[in-house]
């Protein structure tokens, strides 16, 4: 312990940005010089607190390394641009093999845990001096533990976008059955995303098979609401705006009398009971060619 | 930017080569008008196909385009909407209520078709 | 979602581009297509960059119809390390007296005072409108990339 520390430590008042920044530099050389011991003792907390099971305890020990030299480095340069980079790149790796939230933060917390209880240790004699250490170590511990648990959790959530877009794209599939006309089945629960993706996939699909009517079923909805209604509604006006026709089928009358009653505007919507009676309309939508009937030729008079 | 408008039989296409400024839409509102009633036309078709953005103002404009031209005895068919200015339009809440949409020009020219031969069949 | 917080300049998260003037109909087709183009930059969608320009579209026709001039000002933003686009539309107008009004929402035009701001905010992610009678009107929407 150095004589200057203390000294200025025990100025009135908390230590000049100088005197933290000598506190930092003291601190990073201690946890650099016990590195071993101190990184063993986190990895055995880890495993006694039962964290990161789905690693093996090699795996554990290698991770708690570049983990450990990185805390110890922004304590001691204060730039969390590298700790940032390092924590995206540790959430990409472990995301796949099941680690969780709770324990990327619970394994930080728990280093920051073991390097505090070694600063009790060494300063304990002093404790003026053990708090002014503290003051400058656990700002900076506290910033650590963020910085990991944040990279984390976006890193997660960026995954879990991804899948999610990906689901929805392969379970709203749009099919040509017949010339002119596309069914869309939908099977599941439609939230707005969903809802979204799927009136843009089946308004692209009325571009590229130029399609003039569009059966919708949503026999396998499982909760039709004013919400899901509206989205619907929607859909019908934005398909008539590219010249297509849309039937609904799987709306039972007692759902359409709901959605009436609460003020939902059902007008637009052509609906028919199931999807067998949906494709018949749509084929004598297609069959006739104009709303008014042709004439026949005989049937024209001079 | 002036919208060029061909004359196709019975029929007057006006094609939009690029995005419109108010006034170039209220000048196609004006061309229409003049070249429908000196040919005569049965019906217009706007195709808006390379447009990628319809606001309230293009829509009001094309619903008055439209009237305008019914009021000449003939009728109008909007084509092209791509899929993403049809779901803006619905978001933003605008309709072409009463005007005709149609695919593209192939089919507004079979509706515009259907319509003149039903017309000529009721008139008895 | 919206509220009555007058957006600053110096707010976190928005590198801005220098502001486009808003004064005749020429504006609102310049103000959308580099609207577009920025929202292109970022990575937005097809479908997403329609309903940005869609966005700016009607929110400069709305400057130009009630206030006659104004500005839009484009910019990037960052939330959560997930990048957006961030539109602000001010103009120095007779300002909107009832604001609940203008935003009430419904599916048909027609509602509300005709401001299309329903709209807008339904094409959006976030909606902020601070506007006071005689004081103009601040509009500031964001979109964040999905």
């Amino acid at each position: 312990m150095s004589t200057e520390l203390r000294a200025r430590a025990s100025e009135v008042g908390s230590p000049g940005a100088d005197a933290t920044a000598a506190l930092l530099r003291e601190l990073v050389a201690h946890l650099r010089k016990n590195r071993t011991q101190l990184r063993e003792e986190w990895a055995r907390r880890i495993t006694e607190s039962k964290l990161l099971t789905a690693m093996t305890r090699e795996e554990i020990f290698a991770e708690a390394t570049s983990v450990y030299d990185n805390y110890v480095e922004v304590l001691e340069t204060g730039s969390v641009e590298a700790l940032q980079a390092y924590a995206r790149n540790l959430s990409e790796r472990i995301i796949p093999r099941g680690v969780e939230t709770h324990e990327v933060l619970g394994i930080v917390l728990l280093l920051r845990d073991v390097l505090a209880r070694s600063l009790f240790k060494k300063y304990q004699a002093d404790f003026g001096l053990l708090n002014s250490v503290l003051d400058a170590y656990e700002p900076a511990a506290n910033r650590i533990a963020n910085t990991v648990a944040v990279g984390f959790v976006q890193e997660r959530e960026r995954i879990i976008r991804q899948q999610q877009e990906a689901i929805r794209e392969l379970s709203t599939p749009v099919l040509q059955v017949r010339d002119r006309l596309l069914i869309l089945p939908i099977i599941g629960v439609i939230d707005p995303q969903r809802a979204r993706q799927l009136t843009e996939q089946l308004l692209r699909g009325i571009r590229s098979n130029r399609a003039k009517v569009v059966v919708v079923d949503i026999t396998g909805v499982p909760s039709v609401d004013a919400t899901v209604a509206n989205h619907l509604v929607q859909t019908v006006d934005a398909s008539r705006l590219m010249g297509a026709n849309v039937i609904v089928t799987g709306l039972s009358s007692e759902i359409a009398q709901t959605l009436v009653t609460i003020g939902v505007d059902l007008s637009k919507i052509n609906a028919v009971g199931d999807l067998q009676g949906g494709i018949e309309e749509a084929e004598r939508l297609l069959g006739y060619t104009v709303t008014t009937p042709e004439p026949k030729p005989s049937e024209k008079q001079s | 930017m002036r919208v060029p408008i061909l004359k196709q039989s019975q029929y007057v296409i006006a094609s939009i080569q690029s995005a419109l400024s108010d006034e170039d839409l209220l000048q196609l509102r004006d061309d229409l008008a003049q070249t429908v009633g000196r040919y005569r036309s049965r019906g217009v078709i706007v195709d808006v196909t390379v447009l990628d953005v319809m606001d309230s103002f293009a829509v009001r404009t094309l619903r008055a385009i439209a009237h305008m031209i019914r009021l000449r005895g003939a009728e109008t068919v909007i084509v092209g909407i791509q899929p993403e200015v049809a779901f803006a339009m619905v978001q933003l809440g605008l309709t072409l209520e009463d005007v005709t949409t149609a695919l593209d020009l192939e089919e507004g020219l079979a509706h515009l078709e259907r319509q003149t031969a039903a017309g000529a069949a009721h008139v008895k | 979602m919206s509220s009555n917080r007058a957006p600053r300049r110096d707010e976190p998260g928005v590198v801005g581009e220098p502001a486009i003037a808003i004064s005749s109909s020429g504006d609102i087709v310049i103000a959308r297509q580099r609207g577009r183009s920025l929202a292109a930059g970022l990575g937005f969608s097809g479908s997403d960059l329609t309903l940005i320009a869609t966005a700016i579209s009607e929110l400069a026709r709305n400057i130009i119809e009630y206030a006659t001039t104004g500005e839009v000002i484009l910019g990037q933003a960052g939330k959560n390390g997930r990048p957006g686009i961030v539109i602000v539309a001010r103009d120095e107008g007779p300002g909107i007296g009832d604001v609940a009004k203008a935003l009430s929402a419904g599916y048909s035009t027609g509602q509300g005072l005709g401001l299309g701001l329903p709209g807008v905010r339904r094409l959006m992610d976030e909606f902020e409108i601070d506007s006071e009678p005689g004081h103009g009107t601040t509009v500031t929407v964001r979109k964040w990339l999905r």
